[in-house]
Formats: structure tokens, C-alpha cells, sequence
């Protein structure tokens, strides 16, 4: 592969003494890697070495009624049956070591199982194939439950509750909000003001890391009263932490070896093995190894979570992106691991490297029956890229012009204001492109050739936090009237344009403040009152004549070449927000609607005893 | 009923006693402690447990041990020469042909039974020689790179 360093981009902004791009470098570790010499946690050789396998479920979801194990324990070589009650801290989630998430996930399930392969009963034998007769001799009893594998089935009222310290199927973000928010500016103006409005949902499906080496650890006793952990885990702190944690032991107690993966790819954080191998050492007094085979890796192992992106932009005929608009969900399967910091990560990442003046996002971490997944390179990022950069092409489309002007057109520049608040710098997107354009022989016009992150950014408007709707709370973005669950996809065709499929489902759309009567009475209770009654009712924003229509407009406009916006900055001439462009948000807000009477057509509110709010801001009644 | 067998591992001889039905994988790595070739999945899938047997490149996890008595079984662990490394490794290690090294053993010896019956083949020769060993690290380049590195190496030594 040729890497090429190019020295002559940025070159005031960096130190210019790197000595190692371009020059082949040995790994330290290459020389036991092609001599076999490399010890992988399963190199560790022991005498009277024990195995263990597990009783897993075969069913999405489901009670235990009962589980029978004495014929296992009877039979030649087991050793020991280890259930949820020889474990002294079942119940765990991965980041509750660093106090985020409530611990939701059993080392072994007790009274339900929520994916295929959930572990039931941890059997160690004197050999693999008799840990495997033993697992195929234990009798569960299961009551199959109704279970879930769609992230946005899993927000329906309806819907299963899949995991029992997570009710509304949503992870809670400081154990109140039920999703990640970002708001920049005011999306509805931006899709007011837009020529065209492109709408899409992107869907990226779970992918297993699929190590060579599959998980594992082997845990043996020592001499000094301590327990040797021979692992492969990616995480050698967490597994430490989490086997302490877990078998009530303290981690002086524990030592760890680790550091030689057999590739991870993320799929080696989760940490299950070592507490398992560890509690069945202590049990037996003896080496114990669970490692899974190949099917358990596939089947078991923690994938990618697969994720759900809904964008819409408003889009300006000169290519501008005016507005965008995020709707996302992230399927954590069955228990939280890493998804909760994956849905962070993504809210981080938006809305991608450009510089949109109004940005709304609303991300779930989503609870569905299906195998937990976990990191996995680049998780929570990947699949939002993939969806925003397939959207820029569709963009380009909608306004006809070229994809890579586009994206010229719209790029961060050093200065420019970030929808998290941040001044961007150390842009290179611009210059990314053009390089790219370069190598390729794809054509750009003059004026993206000449276009450079230095230059134009943080221009007026573009440097500054614009004026960014909020509720009569004071709070960031629309008080949502439907609390959990995406907007429905409803109106097709015409009514997908803003305002009016927007407000049709979410009514509260951005600044207004619609109240349902529970969530007013839960203001009561909790003796929250918004400091002024709102009573000036803000004139309802007309029903905007629908721009033209993209499928019409695509093709006429632009050719190959970029709009004279293109070297004002493309920003540059968006208009400046309006000084104060409304009264103080409080006293703007128009009044909640008058008191409806339960309506029979939104049953998401009429359910709360089956899937009560979380959040009091949010969702609702409370949990509790 | 264990079998007492005897077979050549790297040039010397090796005897161990196998269950019956036991595979060449586990003989190898517990009863003969060459940990070499590796464990990836146990069904002839990966081929991080190729080794050579008589000279072909063979699935450890898929022979049975038994069937190896009496002849010669080689391994990666055996493939350098004292300190001095085989082409393959060097060329290997100086391609970044290996990452997290798990498939590593196996790849060198299907890559050692194609140069030895042909020692100058064409890059389609070696994807194919390879195309049983799954690598989720390098993505394959620089291993068939380094393969062809090694073999114009042999060819001028």
C-alpha cells in the first residue's frame, strides 16, 4: 500500500519532524506472531485443566418456570453446575464501574431469559464433550414470552418490556431522559426557508467482529491464594474490575494476563468469561477454561449494534444545507454493555463534518430481544457516517449538483460554528476532496479547487451559537407530546414537508409547547411550575406553500458547476438570526392547547401503566 | 481406550497417547505442547490449525490423531531453523503480513506447502493455496505480498 504524506497541505500548522510515516517498522510483537510462540490466553497449558459450557436459551424471550439439572450433575465428569444463586454479585452492566447505567444484566439468567443463547447454567467438566452431554441433559422449563427484534416496534406501547431495569425499552440517560438531544438553531425555520426537502432512513444491520481466536479465560489457582486469569480480553481493567465486582472479591485477590488478542475488533470488552472462569476456580479449587466455540462466538458474541438513522435536510437550491434533522435508534439488543456511550458517541458525531446553521437530533438507545451488542470498531459512528454520507449524495441529487462539491460547498471551515457548541478547527474535509478529486480525474470546478478550510470560516453567522429554540421550561428543544417512539412515518408524498408532517406527528414541533395532562400534573406533583403562564399565543406558523417539489426541481437546477454562493462561504449568506428574534422563549410560547379529552387515537399516552415515562421532562408519568 | 501412536513432529520424534476420536489439534497443542497451530473454530473453517502433514497442508482440527502415526508432521513452531527464521517468516515480519498473529501459524504453512511444490507460483497460485485460511486482521494483501516476497527470495537463494 502507498501511503503518501502530503507535507505541502497545513504545513504551518504542524510540527514537521515525523520520522515514521513511510518507513516500514517491525511490530514488537511480530517475532512470536511467525515463530507460534505468541501466548494466547488458551497457550497456557494445565494439568487436570476443567472446561465449562453453558445451558443457554433457545428462545428470544421467556420465563423460567423451572430448571433441572440433576441429571447433569450426576453424570461422569461434571464437576460442578453453577447457577445465579453461586454467584455473589449476579446482576452487573459493564460502565457501571464508572457509575453510568444501572447494572441490568445477569452473569446467569434466573427468572427470564432475553435473546437466544442468554446463558442459564454455567456445567464444568472434566472435558469439553462431557461439560457438552451435560449441557444437553439439564431440563429448563421455559413460558414463552412475546419478544421484539425491531428497534422501533420495541418503542410501541405494546411492545414487550425487554429488559425489567429499563421498562420503556429506552436506556436513561441520567436515569431521566430517554434519548440524546442535540439542538442547534431552529430546524423548522431552516425547512421553512429551503428549497427542497430531502428525507431518508438508513439502516445498518448487526455485524459479529468474528475473531479467529474466540473468546475466553482460563482462571487457575495459585499458591499465594490468588486466581491467575489467562484472558483474551480487549479490556483488562474492566474484566478485573468486573470479576471483583461480581464474585465479591477483592482485586488483590486477582491476576490478570492478558494483552496477546487473538483479534478483538470490540467484540472483547464485555467481560462475562473471566468472572465465570474465575467463580468455577474458586469453586472447584481447580484450572478451569470457558472458551467458546465457534458457534457460541457467532451466536452469542456481541455484535455491532445495528442502527436506525432517519435524516431529513432542508436544502437550499444553491446546495446549501439549511437544516437537518436526525432521528435515530440504536439496537442494544437485550442488555445496555456499551450502547448507552455508542447513542453518546453518535450524538456527538452530528450532523457530520459541515456546517449546518439548524440541527435537531433525538437518539434512542433501544432494548430489542436480540443477542446485546457491544464496541465494534468505530461503533455508534460508522453507521451514522454511512447514513449522512449517503444522504449528501442523495442531496446532491435533489439539487443537481456534483456530490463532491456538495460536500465542498458545506464543509466545516477552521472557525465555524459546531452544532455542539465548538469552535471547529483543524478542518481538512475541503482539502480531503480536492485531493481525492485529484487522484481520481474527477473534474471540479475552479471555485471548488480554490475552496480551503482556512478560508471564509466562522464568517457572521457561521461563528456564532444562533438563537436556539427552547421550551417554556427553558430547556433545550420541543417538549415531546409523544415522549417515547419516533415520529410515524405517516404522510407520504406531499405532507412530508414541513410544517406539516412534522407538527402532524410531533406537534410540539420546536418551540412550541404542547402539554398533555399528565405531564402537567406531573409538573404539579413534582412542583415544577414554568416561571411565567404562558398567554400570548405565538401566531401558528402558516401552512408554508409547498416548495417545489425535489423530483421536480432536481434536475433543472444547477449543472456541474457551483453557485456564486460558493465563494461567499456557503453560509455566509444565510441570513443572521434575527437579534432577538422572539421574546423570551417563555413568555413566547404559544399556550398549551386546551385540555383534550383522551384521545382514543394516540393511545402512547393512554398506556402509562404498561409502559410509564421515565423522564419527567419527556416522557410522562414516572416509572415509579 | 487410549492408542499409543509415534509420528514425526518437526524432525523429531514424538509419541502420545489419543483418545479415540481425539483430532491432531489437541494431540499437538496438549499432548505434545506445540501450541503453534491454533484453535478458531473446530469445523475446518478458519484453517488457523494448518499444519503439514507429509508435506501437504492439512486441517489439524479435522485429522484424526490416529491417522498421523508413523509419519511426519510439521508445524509452524518448527519452521525456523535454530535462530535462523524461514523466508516466509522474514517476509512476513518485514510485510506486516500479520496483525493480532492468530492466524499467522496457520497461514505459514499452507504458504510453505505451496512454495515447496511450487516454488515460483503466480498471485492467483497463492490466493488459492490460502483461500482456507480466514484472516479478520490484514486483509490478505500484504499476506499474499509477503508469500510472493518469500518465494523470489528462495528462488535466488
Amino acid at each position: 500500500m502507498v501511503v503518501e504524506y502530503r507535507k505541502d497541505l497545513f504545513a504551518d500548522e504542524r510540527a514537521d519532524d515525523f520520522d515514521v510515516v513511510g518507513k516500514p517498522i517491525l511490530r514488537q510483537d511480530i517475532l512470536g506472531h511467525v515463530t507460534g510462540r505468541s501466548p494466547f490466553y488458551d497457550d497456557h497449558l494445565f494439568d487436570g485443566l476443567l472446561h465449562m459450557r453453558c445451558v443457554r436459551s433457545p428462545h428470544h424471550h421467556a420465563r423460567i418456570r423451572s430448571v433441572d439439572a440433576s441429571g447433569a450433575e450426576r453424570m461422569a465428569g461434571v464437576v460442578k453446575v453453577l447457577s445465579a444463586r453461586d454467584v455473589p454479585v449476579n446482576v452487573n452492566t459493564l460502565l457501571s464501574l464508572i457509575n453510568f447505567g444501572r447494572d441490568d444484566e445477569p452473569l446467569l439468567a434466573t427468572d427470564k431469559v432475553s435473546y437466544v443463547g442468554q446463558p442459564i447454567l454455567a456445567i464444568v467438566a472434566t472435558s469439553v464433550r462431557a461439560a457438552e452431554a451435560a449441557v444437553q441433559a439439564v431440563r429448563v422449563d421455559y413460558e414463552e414470552l412475546p419478544f421484539v427484534l425491531d428497534v422501533e416496534e420495541a418503542l410501541k406501547p405494546e411492545a414487550p418490556v425487554v429488559n425489567a431495569e429499563y421498562p420503556n425499552n429506552t436506556f436513561d440517560y441520567a436515569d431521566t431522559y430517554d434519548h440524546q438531544k442535540l439542538r442547534f438553531g431552529d430546524v423548522d425555520k431552516g425547512f421553512a426557508e429551503a428549497d427542497h426537502i430531502v428525507e431518508a432512513t438508513y439502516q445498518m444491520s448487526p455485524i459479529e467482529q468474528a475473531p479467529i481466536e474466540t473468546c475466553g479465560a482460563i482462571a487457575a489457582p495459585e499458591t499465594n491464594d490468588r486466581i491467575t486469569v489467562y484472558t483474551s480480553t480487549q479490556g483488562l481493567f474492566f474484566s478485573v474490575g468486573v470479576t471483583a465486582k461480581q464474585l465479591d472479591l477483592n482485586s488483590a485477590r486477582l491476576h490478570f494476563i492478558g494483552g496477546t488478542v487473538g483479534g478483538g475488533f470490540g467484540g472483547k470488552v464485555d467481560s462475562h468469561h473471566e468472572p465465570l472462569a474465575a467463580l468455577a476456580c474458586l469453586a472447584t479449587g481447580k484450572p478451569v477454561k470457558y472458551m467458546w466455540d465457534r458457534a457460541e462466538e457467532m451466536q452469542v458474541g456481541a455484535p455491532r449494534g445495528g442502527e436506525r438513522w432517519k435524516i431529513k435536510d432542508g436544502v437550499a437550491r444553491d446546495g446549501r444545507i439549511l437544516a437537518r434533522m436526525f432521528t435515530g435508534f440504536f439496537d442494544a439488543g437485550a442488555f445496555t454493555r456499551l450502547s448507552s456511550y455508542a447513542v453518546q458517541k453518535s450524538t456527538g458525531h452530528l450532523p457530520g463534518p459541515y456546517s449546518i446553521p439548524n440541527v435537531a437530533s433525538n437518539v434512542y438507545c433501544v432494548y430489542t430481544n436480540r443477542t446485546p451488542s457491544t464496541a465494534m470498531r468505530g461503533f455508534g459512528i460508522t453507521a451514522c457516517d454511512f447514513a449522512i454520507e449517503r444522504h449528501m449524495d442523495k442531496v446532491a441529487r435533489a439539487v443537481g449538483m456534483d456530490p463532491i462539491e456538495l460536500r465542498i460547498l458545506n464543509a466545516y471551515r477552521d472557525g465555524d460554528m459546531k452544532a455542539h457548541r465548538r469552535a471547529a478547527k483543524n478542518c481538512a474535509l475541503i482539502e480531503s476532496c480536492q485531493v481525492v478529486a485529484q487522484k481520481t480525474g474527477w473534474a471540479l470546478s475552479g471555485e471548488a479547487m480554490r475552496a480551503s478550510s482556512k478560508i471564509g470560516g466562522g464568517e457572521g453567522a457561521l461563528g456564532l451559537i444562533p438563537e436556539t429554540v427552547i421550551d417554556e421550561e427553558g430547556r433545550i428543544g420541543e417538549r415531546r407530546r409523544t415522549g417515547l417512539g419516533p415520529e410515524p412515518d405517516a404522510g407520504q408524498g406531499a405532507r412530508r414537508r414541513l410544517p406539516q408532517g412534522h407538527s402532524a406527528h410531533n406537534s410540539s414541533a420546536f418551540g412550541n409547547a404542547p402539554q398533555r395532562e399528565d405531564m402537567a400534573a406531573e409538573q404539579e406533583r413534582s412542583g415544577f411550575k414554568a416561571p411565567m403562564a404562558p398567554t400570548a399565543p405565538a401566531p401558528k406558523p402558516a401552512e408554508p406553500a409547498p416548495v417545489a417539489p425535489p423530483a421536480a426541481a432536481a434536475p433543472v437546477t444547477g449543472g456541474p458547476s457551483l453557485p456564486s454562493a460558493y465563494t461567499a462561504r456557503p453560509a455566509a449568506s444565510l441570513p443572521t438570526p434575527p437579534e432577538p428574534p422572539r421574546p423570551a422563549p417563555t413568555a413566547a410560547a404559544p399556550p398549551p392547547p386546551p385540555p383534550q379529552p383522551e384521545d382514543p387515537a394516540r393511545p402512547h399516552f393512554q398506556r402509562a401503566v404498561k409502559r410509564p415515562g421515565v423522564s419527567r421532562f419527556l416522557s410522562g408519568t414516572r416509572r415509579r | 481406550m487410549k492408542t499409543p501412536i509415534t509420528f514425526t513432529l518437526n524432525g523429531e520424534e514424538a509419541a502420545v497417547f489419543v483418545d479415540p476420536g481425539g483430532n491432531l489439534l489437541d494431540v499437538l497443542r496438549r499432548g505434545c505442547g506445540d501450541l503453534s497451530p491454533k484453535y478458531g473454530c473446530g469445523q475446518g473453517g478458519c484453517g488457523a490449525c494448518t499444519v503439514m502433514i507429509d508435506g501437504e497442508a492439512h486441517i489439524a482440527c479435522l485429522t484424526l490423531a490416529e491417522t498421523v502415526a508413523g509419519r511426519r508432521v510439521d508445524t509452524a513452531g518448527g519452521l525456523a531453523d535454530g535462530p535462523d527464521l524461514h523466508p516466509l517468516q522474514i517476509a512476513f515480519m518485514e510485510g506486516f503480513a500479520a496483525q493480532c498473529g492468530y492466524c499467522t501459524p496457520g497461514m505459514l504453512m499452507a504458504a510453505k506447502a505451496l512454495l515447496d511444490r511450487n516454488p515460483n507460483p503466480t498471485r492467483a497460485e497463492v490466493d488459492e493455496a490460502i483461500s482456507g485460511n480466514l484472516c479478520r486482521c490484514t486483509g490478505y494483501e500484504p499476506i499474499i505480498d509477503a508469500i510472493l516476497e518469500a518465494a523470489k527470495h528462495r528462488g535466488a537463494a
